[in-house]
């Protein structure tokens, strides 16, 4: 399956067509509580793509040189979460040591990372389509892209939105859903571009 | 243990505390796979599973987690459970685990069962968390099943795959294709909130 799809073709379908967030419902924990505010979605998207980007290729190096040659594919769940983990600690780290206003601002954000779907949601998806390991490195970045056009796109809708007129029982996660659905529709117009599964 | 806060715990996350509309939670894993009742039932048993067990689990062992590192001892907790769950589901339904595909492992990060078993496991005792996981997945089930209900029913005219509409219905295809997730869900909390939750503030 992964020598028909070309490896950039993967990185595109990732941020559009198959946007992990429009079209899987990935990340929306966290998509619906921080997208309030545009500076903190830029942070916490930067950081997603980030962990992403670095958590599936290296994932994908654990499972097939670590998990699949002693049998143990069964706790590709428990080992990518520690992968992962691991991996947000770092970024924290980072960011920490970096920027403290951004890490102010993010606060308790960060360690949810670990429990956003979305990351561990790419690294299963590379395992079930049988990515090569560019491709999983391609297809991490590319959900990253989209998960963070997605918040961004959100995150500034939502600060229009604060002018606007809402039904009382609207307000806050309903119109953000109302939102979303509306942007999957929107990105349903990439469908057929690339394909992937 | 008295009997009405049994009542309370079984209670609460089934009405006016509903994990899905009041705080929003854990959409993420199970809303991908509301385009089918049968899919969703599966789903909903496999989190209802893992919220009960591993909120028992984190609870007897509370007095025991360091808690520096309690958030890797309930992820570990949680994902012994899915495990199991994905290898129940690989040996005895097949088909159905390779249509839920990666959604199974989502259960993991699925934050109700990570929110009750900080917010309830941590404090309480093993057969009062086993109860408060149970009723959580289940008011959570709930909500669920009628979202791929109205999906379903809507997107394909049918329910449990068995054609109820007639040939006259045209399938509104947008409600079994992501879009249709999001909008049945926010029409769902706006009129529970229209209604219930205005009642409940009366009150």
């Amino acid at each position: 399956m992964s020598e028909s799809i070309m490896p950039i073709a993967v990185l595109f379908a990732s941020i559009f067509t198959s946007n992990i967030l429009l079209t899987n419902y990935l990340g929306m924990c966290s998509f619906l509580s921080v997208s309030k505010e545009l500076k903190t979605s830029t942070g916490l998207g930067i950081a997603v793509i980030f962990v992403m980007a670095t958590t599936t290729p290296l994932n994908w190096l654990v499972y097939q040189y670590l998990l699949i040659p002693f049998g143990l594919e069964y706790l590709r769940f428990i080992v990518f979460i520690i992968v992962i983990a691991a991996f947000v600690q770092l970024t924290e780290m980072t960011i920490e040591r970096y920027s403290e206003g951004l890490y102010q601002s993010l606060g308790i954000f960060l360690p949810l990372i670990t429990v956003n779907c979305a990351i561990l949601g790419v690294s299963l998806f590379m395992v079930i389509r049988e990515y090569t390991f560019l491709t999983s490195f391609l297809f991490g970045l590319g959900s990253g892209i989209g998960w963070f056009i997605a918040i961004i796109a959100m995150a500034g809708i939502r600060q229009k939105l604060k002018n606007a007129k809402v039904p009382a029982g609207l307000e806050g996660p309903g119109i953000t859903l109302v939102i979303a659905g509306f942007m999957a529709m929107a990105f349903m117009g990439f469908t057929g571009m690339i394909t992937l599964s | 243990m008295t009997k009405n806060q049994v009542r309370k715990t079984l209670m609460e996350p089934l009405g006016k505390n509903n994990p899905v509309f009041v705080q929003i939670l854990g959409i993420c894993s199970t809303l991908a796979v509301t385009n089918k009742l049968q899919n969703t039932l599966v789903m909903t048993l496999g989190v209802m599973f893992t919220a009960a067990l591993s909120s028992w689990t984190i609870s007897l062992l509370r007095n025991h987690i360091p808690s520096r590192i309690r958030m890797m001892v309930e992820t570990m907790v949680i994902a012994t459970y899915v495990i199991i769950v994905d290898i129940v589901l690989k040996a005895f339904y097949p088909e159905m685990w390779k249509q839920l595909g990666p959604y199974v492992g989502l259960i993991i990060t699925n934050c109700i069962i990570m929110g009750r078993i900080e917010a309830f496991a941590l404090q309480n005792k093993p057969t009062l968390s086993l109860i408060d996981g149970l009723a959580s997945g289940l008011g959570y089930a709930y909500v669920l099943l009628a979202i791929a209900f109205i999906r379903e029913l809507l997107g394909m005219g049918s329910i449990w795959g068995f054609r109820v509409l007639g040939s006259w219905w045209t399938n509104w295809s947008i409600m079994i294709m992501p879009p249709g997730g999001f909008f049945v869900l926010a029409i769902f909390i706006w009129v529970i909130r229209e209604t219930i939750m205005k009642e409940a503030k009366n009150v």
